[in-house]
């Protein structure tokens, strides 16, 4: 047994996570609207859920800690239990330890020995605290009968037929209990009308229920007659068939009629496991192991080079039909290459769901009221793109709340409105995705950063009166240059901004800031839509072909070779009033040709705030390219970052920017 | 099964003396073609070439093992080879043919620290009527 488990332990850890994202989605949901009952329904789903899938794989702290938040939630759901912020709160506790063992499993897939004690007491005592609200489960289990059926039973019994109530119970080993239910009512239906059954026809459909169902039929034959028929249906353990009274009735339809308000409860805790399969919100999707799709992608590349190397075919042989057939599979290869593209891509909302948690809990701690507003959460990044950007997100939400949003009380003053906005917003632009962080706090205080940035000799007094707006905002991507003490007072983690440019730098995207000061501060993020396709400009040295990606490159420009000065040993022009420090590639990367004209072409790459431009010998144009790693025995070499194939097969190699400057 | 796979080697030629890689470290052999020039990189690798869509960085065997370098001809070979993830092509003067070589006729090579081409050698195989240099891949993969 424990051998079979570990070839699960992933599709537990993959399940579970969704299902720990739901309840945090719902908690939410809840702590906004207490009244809301179907949250504390889902909320019980999910720890039921986790229960049942914990106890199978034998981590068994996970099931206790699910089990005893099934009990209070149980509660909660029978009125026992009036929730309350405290609740809330546990249950926000318990949603951590749960997703704490989630990460143990992944990194070590074994459970963590933390039995979660403290936890569990806390939620008995929630339990035992409210334990003198007394339990009235026996309506619940009796059946519900609205006036309708009331008005079918009394036509029915003035134009004398027989009204029956029949209770079935279906044997244990029964395998497909809807189909057995199926049977049973075609049968009912060739003896009259079935006016009422209870679980609902669809929830039987569903198999949604426990091995006993009851249904009200009005008839004209004899019981006798009915029972007969009835028997002859085999894995029916028994059959329950009785004359339907009113009377019986009509007492619980009152006390019904003021529980609809409530919704619909399921019966017990088996038939609620019957439903568990049908309830996940999860569409129809199949998890795919990220290699598989990379090799997928791999494929495609392949097929559009073996594409472009028949292109150049066609044109030197004249075959009838030839250059049709390779139209033909160009659209083919087009459309494949999108649709592997689009496997790739996931809803940035995987990344933007952990948010609204994370500002909750800021906003508790700093005692600061924040609403977070989100949209766009259906753009669909890459897979890897995803990986990469939901630290520096977190860093930025954190900022913003920490740095940017006042504190209530100041939000007053100063004419706003008590509650704080931080706006996650995404879309895509072209090739791009924008993610844009806004809040409506505060904004960047220019002087504070100038006095910082004297202060930490990153400027003189001059430069730092000289500064400009933009140039002081970009200060603070300047490494060591802490945030913390320039915004704010408040005290908080003094978030490296740097650390966040360099890692969405690392994925190709860039990073702005605009900020109002009194009004707010927005960052924009603009990261590729995918990392294994980029734009790149091609450009010659002597007969060797290299790729600058084109997200590094700020400008083309033409300089005459006497424009260069020579300031210590290092080449520089004047650019735009710039002092532009020079780089000739081919001294870089080691090619001995030295027929230097007098017009040189300078691509003008940009690091951050860092410019340089590089010689070159010839551009050849823009284009797409597939990035291809050099490979682990190549990791080490300078100043690439990669390679892609041309069309004509052969390797380019992929100029890396930020090591060059 | 794993037996007589661990105990089969590709069989190359260098210069005058034959050369063995296990057989379960080859992925293919190719033929030579044109290859993109790493910049900065050791004289030993001879640029990267793509093959099938993946890019394979490769080593002349030659002067990675301190041997005279030659012209590549009809004969050059690329030995496709794969050692802890690590994924590049040996050129080799010409590839002859899989053998079989015995634990039992493989004699090690003497340890001797301040000979580089020794640190590359494994062991040496005693055929009949030939011997064959057993090469230690990972050390050969160290950039």
């Amino acid at each position: 047994m424990d051998l079979d488990i570990g070839q699960y332990i992933n599709i537990f850890v993959e399940e579970a996570k969704e299902h720990l994202q739901n309840m945090n989605d719902v908690l939410l949901e809840l702590e906004k609207d207490f009244s809301h009952i179907e949250s504390i329904n889902e909320i019980f789903r999910v720890a039921h859920t986790l229960k049942g899938m914990s106890g199978t794989m034998g981590f068994h702290n996970m099931a206790n800690l699910t089990h005893e938040m099934e009990n209070v939630l149980q509660a909660v759901r029978s009125n026992e239990v009036k929730i309350s912020e405290n609740i809330i709160d546990i249950l926000f506790e318990c949603f951590d330890a749960l997703d704490s063992s989630v990460g143990t499993i992944i990194n070590t897939g074994v459970e963590s020995s933390d039995t979660n004690e403290p936890l569990i007491s806390k939620l008995r005592n929630i339990l035992n605290d409210e334990n003198e609200i007394e339990r009235n489960t026996e309506v619940e289990t009796k059946d519900k009968i609205d006036g309708f059926i009331m008005e079918a039973v009394n036509k029915a019994k003035n134009e004398g037929l027989f009204i029956y109530k029949i209770d079935f119970t279906l044997s244990e080993s029964c395998m497909l209990k809807s189909a057995r239910a199926f049977i049973v009512f075609s049968t009912l239906e060739t003896f009259g009308e079935i006016i009422y059954s209870n679980p609902s026809v669809e929830d039987i459909e569903d198999e949604k229920f426990d091995f006993r169902f009851s249904v009200i039929i009005v008839s004209a034959n004899k019981k006798s007659d009915i029972l007969k028929e009835l028997n002859q249906i085999s894995e029916v353990e028994k059959i329950d068939l009785s004359d339907f009274e009113i009377e019986d009735y009509r007492e619980e339809i009152i006390v019904n009629e003021t529980k609809t308000i409530d919704t619909k409860l399921p019966k017990n805790d088996k038939s609620e496991k019957a439903s568990q399969g049908n309830q996940g919100k999860v569409g129809k999707t199949v998890r795919v192991d990220i290699e598989r799709l990379d090799n997928l992608m791999n494929l495609v590349s392949e097929l559009i080079i073996i594409k472009t190397r028949m292109d150049d075919l066609s044109e030197k042989t004249t075959g009838e039909g030839i250059s049709e057939t390779i139209e033909y599979l160009e659209r083919i290869t087009t459309s494949l290459h999108d649709a592997v593209m689009k496997v790739r891509m996931v809803p940035i909302e995987r990344v933007f769901n952990r948010f609204p948690r994370l500002v909750r809990d800021l906003s508790k701690e700093l005692g600061k009221e924040i609403s977070l507003e989100m949209s766009g959460e259906e753009t669909e990044v890459d897979r890897t793109v995803i990986d990469e950007i939901g630290d520096p997100l977190i860093h930025l939400i954190r900022n913003s709340i920490d740095h940017g949003i006042e504190l209530p009380a100041d939000r007053l003053k100063n004419g706003k409105e008590e509650k704080g906005i931080v706006v996650l917003k995404s879309y895509p632009d072209g090739n791009n995705v924008v993610i844009e962080v806004e809040d409506d706090g505060k904004g960047l205080d220019h002087n504070a950063i100038r006095k910082k940035a004297i202060e930490k000799g990153i400027l003189d007094e001059k430069e730092a009166e000289n500064l400009s707006v933009e140039d002081s905002i970009n200060l603070l991507f300047e490494a060591g240059f802490s945030t913390s003490e320039v915004i704010s007072d408040v005290s908080g983690r003094g978030v490296g901004l740097d650390v966040v440019r360099s890692k969405i730098e690392a994925i190709n995207g860039n990073i702005e800031v605009v900020s109002v000061q009194g009004k707010g501060t927005k960052f924009i993020i603009r990261i590729p839509l995918t990392l294994a396709i980029i734009q790149a400009l091609l450009i010659k040295l002597s007969h060797e072909i290299y790729a600058i990606p084109l997200s590094s490159i700020t400008e083309i420009v033409n300089i005459s070779k006497s424009q260069i000065r020579d300031v210590q040993g290092q080449e520089i022009v004047l650019y735009r009033g710039m002092t532009l420090p020079i780089i000739r590639l081919k001294d870089v990367l080691d090619i001995s040709d030295n027929d230097e004209k007098e017009d040189l072409i300078v691509v003008v790459v940009k690091k951050g705030e860092k410019q340089a431009g590089l010689i070159v010998d010839n551009l050849i144009g823009q284009q797409e390219i597939v990035i291809k790693s050099l490979g682990k025995y190549l990791s080490g070499v300078k100043y690439l970052s990669g390679a892609t194939i041309l069309g004509n097969g052969k390797i380019s190699l992929i100029l890396d920017v930020n090591s060059l400057i | 099964m794993t037996d007589t796979i661990d105990n089969k080697y590709v069989v190359f030629k260098l210069e005058k003396e034959y050369y063995g890689i296990p057989i379960s470290k080859v992925i293919s052999i190719e033929k030579m073609e044109e290859s993109t020039r790493i910049p900065n990189a050791p004289s030993h690798v001879k640029g990267v070439i793509n093959l099938r869509g993946e890019v394979i960085s490769l080593i002349d065997l030659r002067l990675k093992l301190n041997l005279k370098p030659k012209e590549i001809n009809n004969n050059t070979r690329i030995i496709i080879v794969s050692d802890d993830e690590v994924l590049a092509g040996l050129i080799v003067d010409s590839s002859s043919e899989v053998i079989e070589i015995d634990k039992e006729v493989i004699d090690n090579t003497p340890v001797s620290s301040d000979n580089e081409y020794l640190s590359y050698v494994y062991g040496i195989g005693k055929l009949t009527d030939r011997l064959i240099i057993l090469l230690e891949l990972s050390k050969i993969l160290e950039y």
